[in-house]
């Protein structure tokens, strides 16, 4: 076995308001399908360990998760080491279903923005309303990163984590630095 | 700035999320047509000052697409409506109506 390699190796900087850090390899499947299906969300649940999250949610719980990303599309996570054999089995639940689940681990890289002002560093490039009481832990959404498409959520009120094209990595690790830069709080938030 | 709203995933964002596609419910003329008919829905589209129909996709999010109903003038977006389907739903319609009294649907056709 070749041993996986991300992105960015990894990088990190904690020289600003929030430490933006790659995180390792993750596995991610994705699943296209009618989500209203049940053994679309019996295989979408049993790969990911998680339950099925409402529209605009994802649902995580350690390596395991589950992200609703579009009305007949959903993203799976794992550990990178089970991916495989987790999309073998949905594979063989789907074989019989019209849907499509495809291995995207590599294609994609994921960031962690993590800190007080974390909400704040994703504010400064998303065009969507991230008042804590909008957008909460548990929510997920696709939009964009500064000029590139990207999805993300908050684990927790302190952390936020985006998950954007393999391609774009180096350019959306830059863009969290911009933000985060050191002295560059806006407090907007109260937070 | 356009606040536009996708019937598809519900989010309401502005309109650098999405991306637009021009003129909605274009009827399209192919093989058999006449050559004034395929050069009409090839090239020609309206260029309305006021109530336009649009195609919209939610480019950076849910990716699907659908129609908007707006003003090129004031940019007003009147409202957002299925991509399946032919024509704008009476409820849009209402909407329109409700802040263009002078407009209608069948001056529009014409
Ligand atoms: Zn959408």
């Amino acid at each position: 076995m070749s041993e996986p390699v991300t992105a960015l190796k990894g990088a990190s900087d904690t020289s600003g308001i929030a430490v933006v850090t790659e995180l390792g390899p993750t596995g991610m499947i994705t699943l296209r399908g009618d989500l209203s299906a049940k053994p679309v969300i019996k295989a979408a649940v049993t790969a990911s360990g998680v339950t099925m999250p409402e529209k605009n949610h994802c649902a995580t719980e350690g390596t395991g998760g589950l992200a609703w990303m579009s009305p007949d599309e959903l993203l799976i996570l794992c550990a990178y080491e089970e991916v495989h054999q987790r999309l073998a089995d949905m594979q063989s639940r789907l074989a019989k279903i019209h849907a499509l689940a495809v291995n995207v681990s590599d294609a994609r890289a994921l960031f962690q923005v993590n800190g007080p002002k974390a909400r704040e560093v994703l504010a400064k490039l998303a065009p969507v309303d991230l008042a804590p009481d909008h957008f909460t832990p548990g929510m997920f959404r696709r939009s964009r990163i500064a000029q590139v498409p990207a999805a993300f959520w908050m684990p927790d009120a302190q952390s936020v984590r985006i998950i954007c094209f393999r391609s774009v990595a180096q350019y959306v690790f830059d863009v969290l630095n911009v933000a985060a830069q050191d002295g560059s709080e806006v407090g907007y938030f109260n937070a | 700035m356009l606040n536009i709203h996708c019937p598809n995933c519900g989010v309401t964002a502005e309109e650098t999320e999405f991306h637009a596609h021009g003129e909605a419910h274009l009827k399209r003329f192919g093989p058999g047509s006449t050559d004034d008919q395929f050069e009409s829905y090839l090239f020609m589209r309206k260029n309305p000052k006021g109530v336009h129909f649009e195609r919209w996709r939610h480019q950076n999010g849910c990716g699907k697409w659908f129609h908007v109903a707006r003003c090129t003038m004031t940019l007003e977006v009147f409202g957002s409506y299925s991509a399946q389907t032919y024509t704008p739903p009476q409820e849009i319609i209402e909407k329109i109506q409700h802040r263009r009294p002078d407009w209608s649907a069948e001056a529009e056709a014409s």
